[in-house]
Protein backbone atom coordinates (compact mmCIF):
# COMPACT_ATOMS: atom_id res chain seq x y z
CA UNK A 1 0.00 0.00 0.00
CA UNK A 2 2.72 2.44 1.06
CA UNK A 3 4.68 1.57 -2.10
CA UNK A 4 1.66 2.45 -4.23
CA UNK A 5 1.29 5.81 -2.49
CA UNK A 6 4.98 6.66 -3.07
CA UNK A 7 4.72 5.47 -6.68
CA UNK A 8 1.83 7.88 -7.29
CA UNK A 9 3.68 10.73 -5.55
CA UNK A 10 6.79 10.08 -7.70
CA UNK A 11 4.74 9.90 -10.90
CA UNK A 12 2.74 13.00 -9.98
CA UNK A 13 5.86 15.03 -9.21
CA UNK A 14 7.54 13.82 -12.44
CA UNK A 15 4.54 14.96 -14.49
CA UNK A 16 4.37 18.24 -12.54
CA UNK A 17 8.02 18.97 -13.38
CA UNK A 18 7.49 17.97 -17.03
CA UNK A 19 4.51 20.37 -17.19
CA UNK A 20 7.07 23.21 -17.15
CA UNK A 21 7.77 22.31 -20.79
CA UNK A 22 4.35 23.83 -21.56
CA UNK A 23 4.62 26.87 -19.28
CA UNK A 24 4.93 27.87 -15.64
CA UNK A 25 1.88 26.58 -13.76
CA UNK A 26 0.69 25.80 -10.20
CA UNK A 27 1.64 22.10 -10.49
CA UNK A 28 5.20 23.00 -11.37
CA UNK A 29 5.29 25.56 -8.55
CA UNK A 30 4.19 22.91 -6.02
CA UNK A 31 6.75 20.38 -7.29
CA UNK A 32 9.49 23.02 -7.35
CA UNK A 33 8.82 24.12 -3.78
CA UNK A 34 8.63 20.53 -2.52
CA UNK A 35 11.92 19.80 -4.30
CA UNK A 36 13.74 22.86 -2.95
CA UNK A 37 12.35 22.36 0.57
CA UNK A 38 13.02 18.63 0.78
CA UNK A 39 16.51 19.13 -0.68
CA UNK A 40 17.28 21.70 2.04
CA UNK A 41 16.23 19.31 4.82
CA UNK A 42 18.00 16.38 3.16
CA UNK A 43 21.29 18.26 2.83
CA UNK A 44 21.04 19.65 6.35
CA UNK A 45 20.75 16.11 7.73
CA UNK A 46 23.37 14.79 5.32
CA UNK A 47 25.94 17.42 6.30
CA UNK A 48 25.16 16.93 9.97
CA UNK A 49 25.50 13.15 9.96
CA UNK A 50 28.36 12.83 7.45
CA UNK A 51 30.41 15.96 8.21
CA UNK A 52 29.68 17.76 11.48
CA UNK A 53 28.88 14.74 13.65
CA UNK A 54 31.70 12.34 12.62
CA UNK A 55 34.39 14.86 11.69
CA UNK A 56 33.91 17.64 14.24
CA UNK A 57 32.01 16.21 17.19
CA UNK A 58 33.13 12.58 16.88
CA UNK A 59 36.78 13.05 17.95
CA UNK A 60 35.66 14.98 21.06
CA UNK A 61 32.92 12.54 22.02
CA UNK A 62 35.23 9.65 22.94
CA UNK A 63 37.47 11.80 25.15
CA UNK A 64 34.41 13.44 26.70
CA UNK A 65 32.81 10.10 27.55
CA UNK A 66 36.07 8.79 29.01
CA UNK A 67 37.13 11.80 31.11
CA UNK A 68 34.12 14.13 31.38
CA UNK A 69 34.02 17.79 30.43
CA UNK A 70 36.68 19.08 32.81
CA UNK A 71 38.99 16.08 32.46
CA UNK A 72 38.93 15.85 28.66
CA UNK A 73 41.05 18.96 28.02
CA UNK A 74 44.18 17.34 29.43
CA UNK A 75 43.67 14.33 27.16
CA UNK A 76 43.24 16.12 23.85
CA UNK A 77 45.72 15.03 21.17
CA UNK A 78 46.65 16.64 17.86
CA UNK A 79 43.41 15.24 16.35
CA UNK A 80 41.29 17.27 18.75
CA UNK A 81 43.39 20.46 18.92
CA UNK A 82 43.59 20.88 15.14
CA UNK A 83 39.80 20.81 14.98
CA UNK A 84 39.64 24.11 16.84
CA UNK A 85 40.75 25.86 13.62
CA UNK A 86 37.68 24.79 11.55
CA UNK A 87 35.47 25.27 14.61
CA UNK A 88 36.75 28.83 15.00
CA UNK A 89 36.20 29.54 11.29
CA UNK A 90 32.71 28.02 11.44
CA UNK A 91 31.83 30.26 14.38
CA UNK A 92 33.17 33.22 12.38
CA UNK A 93 30.74 32.30 9.58
CA UNK A 94 27.83 32.07 12.01
CA UNK A 95 28.66 35.50 13.40
CA UNK A 96 27.07 36.96 10.25
CA UNK A 97 23.83 36.83 12.21
CA UNK A 98 25.24 39.35 14.73
CA UNK A 99 25.67 42.61 12.78
CA UNK A 100 28.36 44.28 14.99
CA UNK A 101 30.73 41.32 14.47
CA UNK A 102 29.42 40.13 11.08
CA UNK A 103 32.70 41.23 9.49
CA UNK A 104 34.44 38.28 11.17
CA UNK A 105 32.81 35.97 8.59
CA UNK A 106 35.22 37.48 6.05
CA UNK A 107 38.09 35.75 7.85
CA UNK A 108 36.59 32.36 7.12
CA UNK A 109 35.92 33.29 3.49
CA UNK A 110 39.43 34.73 3.08
CA UNK A 111 40.95 31.56 4.53
CA UNK A 112 38.93 29.33 2.20
CA UNK A 113 39.59 31.42 -0.93
CA UNK A 114 43.32 31.66 -0.15
CA UNK A 115 43.54 27.93 0.49
CA UNK A 116 41.61 27.19 -2.70
CA UNK A 117 43.79 29.46 -4.82
CA UNK A 118 46.97 27.88 -3.45
CA UNK A 119 45.71 24.36 -3.95
CA UNK A 120 44.26 25.31 -7.35
CA UNK A 121 47.66 26.35 -8.74
CA UNK A 122 49.45 23.11 -7.89
CA UNK A 123 46.32 21.09 -8.71
CA UNK A 124 46.04 22.64 -12.18
CA UNK A 125 49.74 22.16 -12.85
CA UNK A 126 49.81 18.57 -11.66
CA UNK A 127 46.39 17.57 -12.96
CA UNK A 128 46.14 19.39 -16.28
CA UNK A 129 49.13 21.35 -17.55
CA UNK A 130 51.97 18.89 -16.97
CA UNK A 131 50.03 15.75 -18.08
CA UNK A 132 48.69 17.58 -21.17
CA UNK A 133 52.21 18.74 -22.06
CA UNK A 134 53.54 15.22 -21.58
CA UNK A 135 50.74 13.73 -23.70
CA UNK A 136 51.54 16.16 -26.54
CA UNK A 137 55.20 15.16 -26.76
CA UNK A 138 54.57 12.70 -29.58
CA UNK A 139 56.62 11.70 -32.62
CA UNK A 140 55.27 13.12 -35.88
CA UNK A 141 55.85 9.74 -37.51
CA UNK A 142 55.19 6.67 -35.39
CA UNK A 143 55.50 3.96 -38.04
CA UNK A 144 51.75 3.74 -38.59
CA UNK A 145 49.82 6.16 -40.83
CA UNK A 146 46.68 6.45 -38.68
CA UNK A 147 48.59 6.87 -35.39
CA UNK A 148 50.86 9.47 -37.00
CA UNK A 149 47.81 11.37 -38.32
CA UNK A 150 46.29 11.23 -34.84
CA UNK A 151 49.54 12.51 -33.31
CA UNK A 152 49.65 15.44 -35.74
CA UNK A 153 46.04 16.39 -34.90
CA UNK A 154 46.83 16.32 -31.16
CA UNK A 155 49.97 18.43 -31.65
CA UNK A 156 48.36 21.04 -33.93
CA UNK A 157 45.19 21.26 -31.83
CA UNK A 158 47.11 21.72 -28.56
CA UNK A 159 49.49 24.34 -29.94
CA UNK A 160 46.85 26.40 -31.77
CA UNK A 161 44.45 26.23 -28.82
CA UNK A 162 47.21 27.61 -26.62
CA UNK A 163 47.63 30.46 -29.13
CA UNK A 164 43.86 31.18 -29.01
CA UNK A 165 44.19 31.82 -25.29
CA UNK A 166 46.86 34.52 -25.73
CA UNK A 167 45.38 37.63 -24.19
CA UNK A 168 48.25 40.10 -24.37
CA UNK A 169 48.42 40.09 -28.18
CA UNK A 170 45.75 41.11 -30.69
CA UNK A 171 44.54 38.15 -32.74
CA UNK A 172 45.91 39.46 -36.04
CA UNK A 173 48.41 38.17 -38.61
CA UNK A 174 50.06 34.82 -37.81
CA UNK A 175 48.73 34.78 -34.26
CA UNK A 176 45.23 35.48 -35.61
CA UNK A 177 45.56 32.62 -38.11
CA UNK A 178 46.71 30.15 -35.47
CA UNK A 179 43.99 31.37 -33.09
CA UNK A 180 41.36 30.71 -35.78
CA UNK A 181 42.63 27.16 -36.23
CA UNK A 182 42.62 26.83 -32.43
CA UNK A 183 38.99 27.97 -32.02
CA UNK A 184 38.01 25.63 -34.87
CA UNK A 185 39.50 22.68 -32.97
CA UNK A 186 37.78 23.88 -29.78
CA UNK A 187 34.41 24.03 -31.55
CA UNK A 188 34.88 20.57 -33.10
CA UNK A 189 35.65 19.20 -29.63
CA UNK A 190 32.59 20.97 -28.20
CA UNK A 191 30.42 19.58 -31.00
CA UNK A 192 31.53 16.05 -30.19
CA UNK A 193 31.02 16.68 -26.48
CA UNK A 194 27.55 18.15 -27.18
CA UNK A 195 26.43 15.08 -29.08
CA UNK A 196 27.84 12.71 -26.49
CA UNK A 197 26.21 14.54 -23.57
CA UNK A 198 22.86 14.89 -25.34
CA UNK A 199 22.83 11.13 -25.79
CA UNK A 200 23.41 10.72 -22.05
CA UNK A 201 20.56 13.16 -21.28
CA UNK A 202 18.22 11.32 -23.62
CA UNK A 203 18.97 8.12 -21.74
CA UNK A 204 17.91 9.95 -18.53
CA UNK A 205 14.66 11.01 -20.23
CA UNK A 206 14.09 7.44 -21.39
CA UNK A 207 14.59 6.35 -17.77
CA UNK A 208 11.85 8.72 -16.57
CA UNK A 209 9.46 7.77 -19.37
CA UNK A 210 10.14 4.10 -18.67
CA UNK A 211 9.23 4.76 -15.04
CA UNK A 212 5.97 6.49 -16.03
CA UNK A 213 4.89 3.89 -18.57
CA UNK A 214 6.03 0.63 -17.05
CA UNK A 215 6.12 1.26 -13.31
CA UNK A 216 3.33 3.78 -12.83
CA UNK A 217 0.93 3.02 -15.69
CA UNK A 218 1.98 -0.64 -15.54
CA UNK A 219 0.71 -0.80 -11.95
CA UNK A 220 -2.72 0.40 -13.11
CA UNK A 221 -3.34 -2.24 -15.75
CA UNK B 1 60.25 -32.22 -12.87
CA UNK B 2 61.44 -34.93 -10.52
CA UNK B 3 61.16 -32.53 -7.60
CA UNK B 4 57.61 -31.52 -8.56
CA UNK B 5 56.71 -35.18 -8.93
CA UNK B 6 58.11 -35.92 -5.47
CA UNK B 7 56.25 -32.98 -3.92
CA UNK B 8 53.00 -34.11 -5.48
CA UNK B 9 53.47 -37.79 -4.65
CA UNK B 10 55.21 -37.80 -1.28
CA UNK B 11 54.07 -34.48 0.29
CA UNK B 12 57.50 -32.92 0.35
CA UNK B 13 57.48 -29.28 1.44
CA UNK B 14 57.64 -26.86 -1.51
CA UNK B 15 60.85 -24.92 -2.10
CA UNK B 16 60.88 -21.59 -0.23
CA UNK B 17 60.96 -18.14 -1.80
CA UNK B 18 64.29 -16.33 -1.80
CA UNK B 19 65.66 -12.79 -1.57
CA UNK B 20 62.90 -11.24 0.48
CA UNK B 21 63.61 -7.51 0.38
CA UNK B 22 61.74 -4.87 2.37
CA UNK B 23 62.12 -1.16 1.69
CA UNK B 24 60.37 2.08 2.50
CA UNK B 25 57.94 3.17 -0.23
CA UNK B 26 59.59 6.24 -1.77
CA UNK B 27 57.89 9.60 -2.36
CA UNK B 28 55.03 9.01 0.06
CA UNK B 29 53.63 10.36 3.29
CA UNK B 30 55.09 7.47 5.30
CA UNK B 31 53.49 4.41 6.88
CA UNK B 32 54.22 2.07 3.96
CA UNK B 33 56.85 -0.61 3.30
CA UNK B 34 57.24 -2.44 0.01
CA UNK B 35 58.08 -6.17 0.22
CA UNK B 36 59.47 -8.04 -2.79
CA UNK B 37 60.68 -11.62 -3.18
CA UNK B 38 61.86 -14.11 -5.77
CA UNK B 39 59.12 -16.61 -6.50
CA UNK B 40 59.49 -20.16 -5.25
CA UNK B 41 60.81 -22.50 -7.97
CA UNK B 42 57.63 -24.51 -7.20
CA UNK B 43 55.38 -21.48 -7.82
CA UNK B 44 53.33 -23.30 -10.46
CA UNK B 45 52.16 -26.03 -8.06
CA UNK B 46 51.87 -24.23 -4.70
CA UNK B 47 48.57 -23.07 -3.17
CA UNK B 48 49.48 -19.63 -1.85
CA UNK B 49 52.06 -17.45 -0.13
CA UNK B 50 51.59 -16.09 3.39
CA UNK B 51 53.56 -12.99 4.32
CA UNK B 52 54.47 -12.64 8.00
CA UNK B 53 55.52 -9.48 9.73
CA UNK B 54 57.48 -8.78 12.90
CA UNK B 55 58.17 -5.46 14.57
CA UNK B 56 60.78 -4.50 17.11
CA UNK B 57 59.39 -3.40 20.46
CA UNK B 58 61.88 -2.34 23.13
CA UNK B 59 64.71 -4.21 21.42
CA UNK B 60 62.77 -7.48 21.07
CA UNK B 61 61.11 -8.86 17.94
CA UNK B 62 57.40 -9.42 18.37
CA UNK B 63 55.64 -12.70 17.57
CA UNK B 64 55.18 -13.05 13.78
CA UNK B 65 51.75 -11.93 12.68
CA UNK B 66 50.12 -12.68 9.35
CA UNK B 67 50.25 -9.66 7.10
CA UNK B 68 48.32 -11.15 4.21
CA UNK B 69 47.84 -14.21 2.02
CA UNK B 70 48.53 -13.87 -1.71
CA UNK B 71 48.06 -16.26 -4.60
CA UNK B 72 50.90 -17.99 -6.45
CA UNK B 73 52.65 -15.82 -9.03
CA UNK B 74 52.64 -12.79 -6.70
CA UNK B 75 56.09 -11.49 -5.83
CA UNK B 76 55.44 -8.15 -4.15
CA UNK B 77 53.05 -6.30 -1.91
CA UNK B 78 52.85 -3.12 0.13
CA UNK B 79 52.37 -3.14 3.88
CA UNK B 80 50.25 -0.03 4.47
CA UNK B 81 49.96 -0.48 8.23
CA UNK B 82 53.40 0.60 9.42
CA UNK B 83 54.41 3.15 12.00
CA UNK B 84 57.16 5.52 10.91
CA UNK B 85 60.43 4.99 12.80
CA UNK B 86 59.58 1.43 13.92
CA UNK B 87 61.73 -1.46 12.62
CA UNK B 88 59.97 -4.24 10.73
CA UNK B 89 61.09 -7.47 9.11
CA UNK B 90 59.18 -10.00 7.03
CA UNK B 91 59.30 -13.60 5.85
CA UNK B 92 57.21 -15.46 3.31
CA UNK B 93 55.69 -18.93 3.80
CA UNK B 94 55.02 -21.12 0.79
CA UNK B 95 52.12 -23.52 1.30
CA UNK B 96 51.11 -26.63 -0.59
CA UNK B 97 48.39 -28.57 1.17
CA UNK B 98 49.56 -29.26 4.72
CA UNK B 99 53.21 -28.77 3.78
CA UNK B 100 54.97 -25.43 3.90
CA UNK B 101 58.41 -23.88 3.95
CA UNK B 102 59.53 -20.48 5.21
CA UNK B 103 61.93 -18.02 3.62
CA UNK B 104 64.74 -16.38 5.60
CA UNK B 105 63.90 -13.04 7.18
CA UNK B 106 64.02 -9.97 5.00
CA UNK B 107 66.31 -7.07 5.80
CA UNK B 108 65.09 -4.70 8.51
CA UNK B 109 63.05 -1.81 7.09
CA UNK B 110 61.53 1.36 8.47
CA UNK B 111 58.88 3.51 6.86
CA UNK B 112 59.31 7.27 6.67
CA UNK B 113 57.62 10.27 5.09
CA UNK B 114 59.35 12.30 2.38
CA UNK B 115 59.12 16.07 2.08
CA UNK B 116 59.45 16.01 -1.69
CA UNK B 117 57.92 13.75 -4.31
CA UNK B 118 60.90 13.52 -6.64
CA UNK B 119 58.77 12.34 -9.55
CA UNK B 120 56.87 15.62 -9.43
CA UNK B 121 59.93 17.82 -9.87
CA UNK B 122 58.54 19.11 -13.17
CA UNK B 123 55.55 20.58 -11.32
CA UNK B 124 57.84 22.38 -8.86
CA UNK B 125 60.11 23.73 -11.60
CA UNK B 126 57.14 24.93 -13.68
CA UNK B 127 55.65 26.54 -10.59
CA UNK B 128 58.90 28.41 -9.88
CA UNK B 129 59.03 29.60 -13.52
CA UNK B 130 55.40 30.76 -13.41
CA UNK B 131 55.86 32.62 -10.13
CA UNK B 132 59.10 34.14 -11.47
CA UNK B 133 57.40 35.36 -14.64
CA UNK B 134 54.45 36.78 -12.72
CA UNK B 135 56.72 38.64 -10.31
CA UNK B 136 58.77 39.96 -13.23
CA UNK B 137 55.74 41.40 -15.02
CA UNK B 138 54.24 42.77 -11.83
CA UNK B 139 57.54 44.56 -11.23
CA UNK B 140 57.46 45.89 -14.79
CA UNK B 141 53.94 47.30 -14.45
CA UNK B 142 54.89 48.91 -11.15
CA UNK B 143 57.56 50.79 -13.06
CA UNK B 144 54.78 52.20 -15.24
CA UNK B 145 54.80 49.97 -18.31
CA UNK B 146 51.35 49.72 -19.92
CA UNK B 147 50.11 46.26 -20.77
CA UNK B 148 47.69 45.34 -23.52
CA UNK B 149 44.79 42.90 -23.27
CA UNK B 150 42.87 41.80 -26.34
CA UNK B 151 39.15 42.28 -26.83
CA UNK B 152 36.90 39.68 -25.18
CA UNK B 153 33.38 39.99 -26.65
CA UNK B 154 31.59 38.36 -23.74
CA UNK B 155 33.02 40.83 -21.26
CA UNK B 156 32.32 43.84 -23.49
CA UNK B 157 28.69 42.74 -23.53
CA UNK B 158 28.31 42.93 -19.73
CA UNK B 159 27.51 46.64 -19.66
CA UNK B 160 25.27 46.30 -22.70
CA UNK B 161 23.28 43.54 -20.97
CA UNK B 162 22.80 45.60 -17.81
CA UNK B 163 21.77 48.62 -19.91
CA UNK B 164 19.27 46.59 -21.92
CA UNK B 165 17.74 45.13 -18.80
CA UNK B 166 17.40 48.60 -17.31
CA UNK B 167 15.64 49.85 -20.45
CA UNK B 168 13.19 46.96 -20.22
CA UNK B 169 12.61 47.66 -16.54
CA UNK B 170 13.53 44.12 -15.61
CA UNK B 171 15.94 42.84 -12.95
CA UNK B 172 19.27 41.12 -13.57
CA UNK B 173 19.83 37.49 -12.62
CA UNK B 174 23.32 36.27 -11.73
CA UNK B 175 23.87 32.52 -11.31
CA UNK B 176 27.19 31.38 -9.83
CA UNK B 177 26.68 27.71 -10.63
CA UNK B 178 27.32 24.74 -8.40
CA UNK B 179 30.95 25.45 -7.55
CA UNK B 180 32.13 25.97 -4.00
CA UNK B 181 34.24 28.91 -2.89
CA UNK B 182 37.26 26.60 -3.31
CA UNK B 183 36.65 26.43 -7.08
CA UNK B 184 38.58 28.97 -9.14
CA UNK B 185 35.70 29.49 -11.66
CA UNK B 186 33.47 30.54 -8.74
CA UNK B 187 36.07 33.07 -7.63
CA UNK B 188 36.29 34.35 -11.23
CA UNK B 189 32.48 34.48 -11.30
CA UNK B 190 32.53 36.61 -8.14
CA UNK B 191 34.84 39.15 -9.81
CA UNK B 192 32.37 39.41 -12.71
CA UNK B 193 29.52 39.67 -10.19
CA UNK B 194 31.23 42.67 -8.64
CA UNK B 195 31.28 44.47 -11.99
CA UNK B 196 27.64 43.59 -12.69
CA UNK B 197 26.53 44.73 -9.24
CA UNK B 198 28.43 48.01 -9.67
CA UNK B 199 26.67 48.62 -12.99
CA UNK B 200 23.37 47.54 -11.49
CA UNK B 201 23.83 50.19 -8.76
CA UNK B 202 24.69 52.85 -11.35
CA UNK B 203 21.64 51.98 -13.48
CA UNK B 204 19.43 51.45 -10.41
CA UNK B 205 18.41 47.98 -11.54
CA UNK B 206 17.63 45.10 -9.20
CA UNK B 207 20.13 42.25 -9.10
CA UNK B 208 19.02 38.77 -8.02
CA UNK B 209 21.67 36.23 -7.00
CA UNK B 210 20.36 32.78 -5.97
CA UNK B 211 23.19 30.68 -4.50
CA UNK B 212 23.83 26.96 -4.37
CA UNK B 213 26.60 26.86 -1.78
CA UNK B 214 26.20 28.50 1.66
CA UNK B 215 29.77 29.86 1.73
CA UNK B 216 29.48 31.18 -1.83
CA UNK B 217 26.24 32.83 -0.73
CA UNK B 218 28.06 34.73 2.02
CA UNK B 219 30.85 35.72 -0.41
CA UNK B 220 28.28 36.78 -3.03
CA UNK B 221 26.45 38.95 -0.51
CA UNK B 222 29.71 40.69 0.41
CA UNK B 223 30.65 41.10 -3.27
CA UNK B 224 27.32 42.62 -4.27
CA UNK B 225 27.40 44.95 -1.26
CA UNK B 226 30.88 46.15 -2.28
CA UNK B 227 29.72 46.58 -5.88
CA UNK B 228 26.83 48.78 -4.77
CA UNK B 229 29.19 50.82 -2.59
CA UNK B 230 31.59 51.26 -5.56
CA UNK B 231 28.63 52.17 -7.74
CA UNK B 232 27.82 54.96 -5.30
CA UNK B 233 24.41 53.57 -4.32
CA UNK B 234 24.78 51.45 -1.15
CA UNK B 235 21.19 52.39 -0.29
CA UNK B 236 19.95 50.31 -3.24
CA UNK B 237 21.57 47.10 -1.97
CA UNK B 238 18.88 44.61 -0.99
CA UNK B 239 20.31 41.86 1.20
CA UNK B 240 17.34 39.60 0.43
CA UNK B 241 18.11 39.64 -3.29
CA UNK B 242 21.25 37.58 -2.69
CA UNK B 243 20.01 34.38 -1.09
CA UNK B 244 20.74 30.71 -0.52
CA UNK B 245 18.40 28.62 -2.67
CA UNK B 246 19.25 24.94 -2.44
CA UNK B 247 22.22 22.63 -1.99
CA UNK B 248 20.69 20.09 -4.37
CA UNK B 249 21.70 20.26 -8.03
CA UNK B 250 18.29 19.92 -9.65
CA UNK B 251 16.47 21.52 -6.74
CA UNK B 252 18.64 24.54 -7.46
CA UNK B 253 17.98 24.29 -11.21
CA UNK B 254 14.21 24.06 -10.61
CA UNK B 255 14.35 27.04 -8.27
CA UNK B 256 16.38 29.21 -10.67
CA UNK B 257 14.05 28.27 -13.54
CA UNK B 258 11.11 29.34 -11.41
CA UNK B 259 12.76 32.70 -10.70
CA UNK B 260 13.46 33.17 -14.40
CA UNK B 261 9.88 32.60 -15.53
CA UNK B 262 8.34 34.64 -12.70
CA UNK B 263 10.76 37.58 -12.40
CA UNK B 264 11.53 37.66 -16.14
CA UNK B 265 15.05 39.14 -15.84
CA UNK B 266 16.28 41.18 -18.80
CA UNK B 267 19.79 39.75 -18.52
CA UNK B 268 20.97 36.43 -17.17
CA UNK B 269 24.61 35.86 -16.21
CA UNK B 270 25.67 32.24 -15.84
CA UNK B 271 29.20 32.52 -14.49
CA UNK B 272 30.90 29.79 -12.48
CA UNK B 273 31.18 26.04 -12.48
CA UNK B 274 28.20 24.16 -13.89
CA UNK B 275 27.22 20.55 -14.30
CA UNK B 276 24.22 18.90 -15.98
CA UNK B 277 21.88 21.78 -15.08
CA UNK B 278 23.65 24.16 -17.49
CA UNK B 279 21.36 23.55 -20.46
CA UNK B 280 18.20 23.65 -18.32
CA UNK B 281 19.19 27.11 -17.05
CA UNK B 282 20.42 28.43 -20.41
CA UNK B 283 17.34 27.19 -22.30
CA UNK B 284 14.93 28.72 -19.76
CA UNK B 285 16.84 32.00 -19.95
CA UNK B 286 16.58 31.83 -23.71
CA UNK B 287 12.83 31.13 -23.58
CA UNK B 288 12.12 34.31 -21.61
CA UNK B 289 14.08 36.40 -24.12
CA UNK B 290 16.82 37.51 -21.73
CA UNK B 291 20.24 38.47 -23.04
CA UNK B 292 22.50 35.78 -21.64
CA UNK B 293 26.23 35.87 -20.91
CA UNK B 294 27.68 32.58 -19.78
CA UNK B 295 31.13 31.50 -18.70
CA UNK B 296 32.57 28.32 -17.27
CA UNK B 297 35.62 26.11 -17.33
CA UNK B 298 33.50 22.93 -17.37
CA UNK B 299 34.45 21.52 -20.77
CA UNK B 300 31.38 19.28 -20.95
CA UNK B 301 28.98 22.18 -20.29
CA UNK B 302 30.56 24.81 -22.56
CA UNK B 303 28.91 23.39 -25.72
CA UNK B 304 25.48 23.95 -24.17
CA UNK B 305 26.30 27.51 -23.23
CA UNK B 306 27.65 28.21 -26.70
CA UNK B 307 24.44 26.82 -28.21
CA UNK B 308 21.95 28.50 -25.90
CA UNK B 309 23.43 31.82 -24.73
CA UNK B 310 24.37 35.03 -26.53
CA UNK B 311 27.97 35.30 -25.32
CA UNK B 312 30.19 32.67 -23.75
CA UNK B 313 33.44 33.06 -21.88
CA UNK B 314 35.42 29.93 -22.67
CA UNK B 315 37.65 28.60 -19.91
CA UNK B 316 40.53 30.97 -19.29
CA UNK B 317 38.61 33.94 -20.70
CA UNK B 318 36.74 33.85 -17.39
CA UNK B 319 40.00 34.11 -15.47
CA UNK B 320 41.03 37.09 -17.59
CA UNK B 321 37.75 38.83 -16.68
CA UNK B 322 39.07 40.50 -13.55
CA UNK B 323 42.02 42.04 -15.43
CA UNK B 324 39.88 42.94 -18.43
CA UNK B 325 37.14 44.65 -16.46
CA UNK B 326 39.26 46.55 -13.97
CA UNK B 327 42.33 47.13 -16.20
CA UNK B 328 44.17 46.94 -12.91
CA UNK B 329 47.95 46.83 -13.47
CA UNK B 330 48.51 43.89 -11.13
CA UNK B 331 45.87 41.74 -12.81
CA UNK B 332 47.14 42.68 -16.28
CA UNK B 333 50.64 41.67 -15.23
CA UNK B 334 49.38 38.19 -14.30
CA UNK B 335 47.73 37.86 -17.74
CA UNK B 336 51.01 38.82 -19.39
CA UNK B 337 52.91 36.35 -17.20
CA UNK B 338 50.45 33.56 -18.08
CA UNK B 339 50.92 34.30 -21.78
CA UNK B 340 54.66 33.89 -21.39
CA UNK B 341 54.09 30.56 -19.65
CA UNK B 342 52.07 29.50 -22.72
CA UNK B 343 54.91 30.59 -25.01
CA UNK B 344 57.32 28.58 -22.87
CA UNK B 345 55.06 25.51 -23.03
CA UNK B 346 54.72 25.85 -26.82
CA UNK B 347 58.53 25.97 -27.11
CA UNK B 348 58.91 22.93 -24.83
CA UNK B 349 56.25 21.00 -26.76
CA UNK B 350 57.91 21.76 -30.13
CA UNK B 351 61.31 20.73 -28.75
CA UNK B 352 59.79 17.57 -27.26
CA UNK B 353 58.12 16.68 -30.56
CA UNK B 354 61.47 17.03 -32.38
CA UNK B 355 63.20 14.89 -29.73
CA UNK B 356 60.50 12.20 -29.83
CA UNK B 357 60.48 12.11 -33.64
CA UNK B 358 64.27 11.68 -33.78
CA UNK B 359 64.11 9.12 -30.96
CA UNK B 360 61.63 7.06 -32.97
CA UNK B 361 64.16 6.60 -35.77
CA UNK B 362 67.44 6.56 -33.81
CA UNK B 363 66.23 4.80 -30.59
CA UNK B 364 68.55 7.03 -28.54
CA UNK B 365 67.16 6.79 -24.98
CA UNK B 366 68.19 10.24 -23.71
CA UNK B 367 65.99 11.89 -26.34
CA UNK B 368 63.00 10.95 -24.16
CA UNK B 369 64.36 13.36 -21.53
CA UNK B 370 61.46 15.84 -21.87
CA UNK B 371 58.79 13.16 -22.00
CA UNK B 372 60.22 11.57 -18.85
CA UNK B 373 60.58 14.94 -17.14
CA UNK B 374 56.89 15.72 -17.63
CA UNK B 375 55.74 12.29 -16.50
CA UNK B 376 54.21 12.82 -13.07
CA UNK B 377 53.02 10.04 -10.81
Amino acid sequence: MIDTIFLWIAAGLTLAIFSFLYKDNPFYKVAEHIYVGSAASFWFLYLWFFDVEPKILGPFKEVFHAYGFWGMWAHFGATQWILFIPIFLSICMLLRFIPPVAWLSRWAIAFTVGMAAGLGITGALQGYIVPQTQATLLPVWSGDLLTSFNNIIIIVATLTTLVYFFFSREHKGIIGGFAKIGITFIMIAFGASFGYTVMARISLLIGRIHFLIFEWLGSLF
Amino acid sequence: MIKIFLILQFSLPPLPVSEVVAKDVPNDAGGKIQIEWELSPDDSIIDFYTVFKQKKIEGQWSEPETLTVVRSGTNSLTDTDCKDGVEYRYFVRVSKGEEFSDSPFSNIAMSSAQWFHKKRASVLILLIIIVGLLLYFIQKTRKGEELFIRKIAGLDALDEAVGRSTELGRPLLFVLGLGTIADIPTIAGLSILKRVSKKSAEYETDLIVPCFDPVVFVAAQETVKEGYIEGGRPDLFKEGNVFFLSYDQFGYAAGVDGIMVREKPGAVFLQGYFYAESLILAETGNSIGAIQISGTTAVTQLPFFIAATDYTLIGEEMYAASAYLTKDALSLATIKGEDWVKILLIAVIILGIIFESIAFFTKIPWLHVLKNFFTVV
